[in-house]
């Protein structure tokens, strides 16, 4: 999986979001909704749950709250857009030679270190972004964007968040 | 008036899932030239090397925020028709504060998570496994939490609305703040820069 051309240098930032306000616009302009990515691992879940234990998923409006009527949960709209993005991520990527298997990490912290942080902070994620309805996506984009008060609430304390364990995090990173 | 075409009834629901398919891969590919496959590049924001998570954000969000407030303004768009999240103030901003605080251990946000697994992180598979955990232990648990889930409850709310201000003006402030941040950022990268020759 070694790219053979070294990987070119990310996009300039304005350009980039300018890029994907376009794309936030386009998603409001053609379906009148936003962007998301967590409620597609919500629906997965549900989608796995109600396979192996219908009447649980049933009893849990978590759960239920993603089952559709006559369809399966996956048949939803965020889960074909975040399947767009894996697309998207992985296009992007193979034109600028930048899909490389490797970890992402500071030179203080080992490997196995990083992937113990990796999944802590995915596990926070998940458990944010449902006490917040929606991650950075869906409310921080999305309901920026739409001057959501909620979303703009969540934000902020997104920047707060990150910033406050910036420091003690600090050698992961740095 | 002719926009969301969706809600005027223009297409339907397949047509949708192509629709949410083709967001997709844009949204993706934009995330992966912006760097966010990349969790040092997302995590640079936090120690003020690097400020491309905000610059990025703060880009998309005037550029989309924009379109649809002159797409209203000229009658193009019903933006009462786009889906607005109710807000819940408490643990909307509870779950900003966890997020956040994971986003700086893990590295990655959920959407930004696809699309470092889908350029070969491996530290972006084990937070993406991560993330599927923490929403089934919170959906495990969610009759503990869902008092706290359904407190605060403020409906369909915007700036405009909280402020009494009109929507114009919010519009106005937002790009006057998003400009002076960009202002701002790029200050601190220069700084940061010339302390790193120094040390």
């Amino acid at each position: 999986m070694h790219p053979t051309k070294p990987a070119e240098p990310y996009w300039n930032p304005y350009l980039a979001g300018v890029g994907l306000g376009l794309v936030l616009l386009a998603s409001f302009v053609i379906m009148g909704r936003g962007l998301g990515a967590s409620g597609a691992f919500a629906s997965t879940i549900t989608a796995g749950l109600t396979a192996v234990a219908p009447n649980h998923v049933a009893g849990n409006p978590a759960f239920s709250e993603y089952l559709k009527e006559g369809t399966s949960p996956l048949n939803d709209w965020l889960v074909f857009e975040v399947l767009g993005v894996f697309v998207g991520g992985f296009l992007s990527g193979t034109l600028a030679h930048r899909v490389t298997r490797t970890v992402e990490k500071g030179p203080r912290i080992s490997t196995s270190g990083r992937l113990v942080f990796a999944f802590i902070g995915g596990v926070l994620m998940g458990v944010g972004a449902k006490f917040a309805r929606g991650c950075t996506s869906g409310q921080a984009l999305t309901g920026g964007a739409l001057l959501n008060a909620g979303s703009w609430a969540f934000m902020i304390m997104v920047f707060a968040g990150a910033y406050a364990f910036a420091y003690l995090m600090r050698r992961q990173w740095t | 008036m002719m926009a969301p075409f969706f809600k005027f009834g223009l297409f339907g629901d397949n047509l949708g899932m192509v629709v949410a398919f083709a967001v997709g891969i844009g949204f993706g590919f934009f995330l992966e030239r912006a760097g966010f496959g990349n969790a040092r590049k997302l995590a640079a924001q936090f120690y003020f090397t690097d400020l491309r998570v905000f610059k990025v954000m703060f880009t998309a969000i005037v550029t989309a925020m924009l379109g649809v407030y002159y797409l209203s303004v000229f009658g193009f768009m019903d933006l009462s028709l786009v889906y607005l999240t109710p807000t819940f103030l408490a643990p909307q901003m509870v779950g900003g504060l966890i997020l956040g605080m994971g986003f700086v251990v893990g590295g990655y946000c959920p959407g930004t998570a696809c699309v470092g697994v889908a350029t070969g992180r491996i530290d972006a598979l084990v937070l993406f496994i991560g993330i599927f955990v923490g929403i089934f232990g919170f959906s495990e648990l969610f009759p503990l939490v869902s008092g706290f889930y359904n407190a605060t409850p403020m409906g369909q709310l915007t700036l405009p609305q909280v402020t009494r201000l009109p929507y114009g003006f919010i519009v106005f402030a937002v790009v006057l703040m998003a400009l002076g941040g960009f202002a701002g950022a790029e200050w601190v990268e220069k700084r940061m820069a010339a302390r790193k020759v120094e040390a």
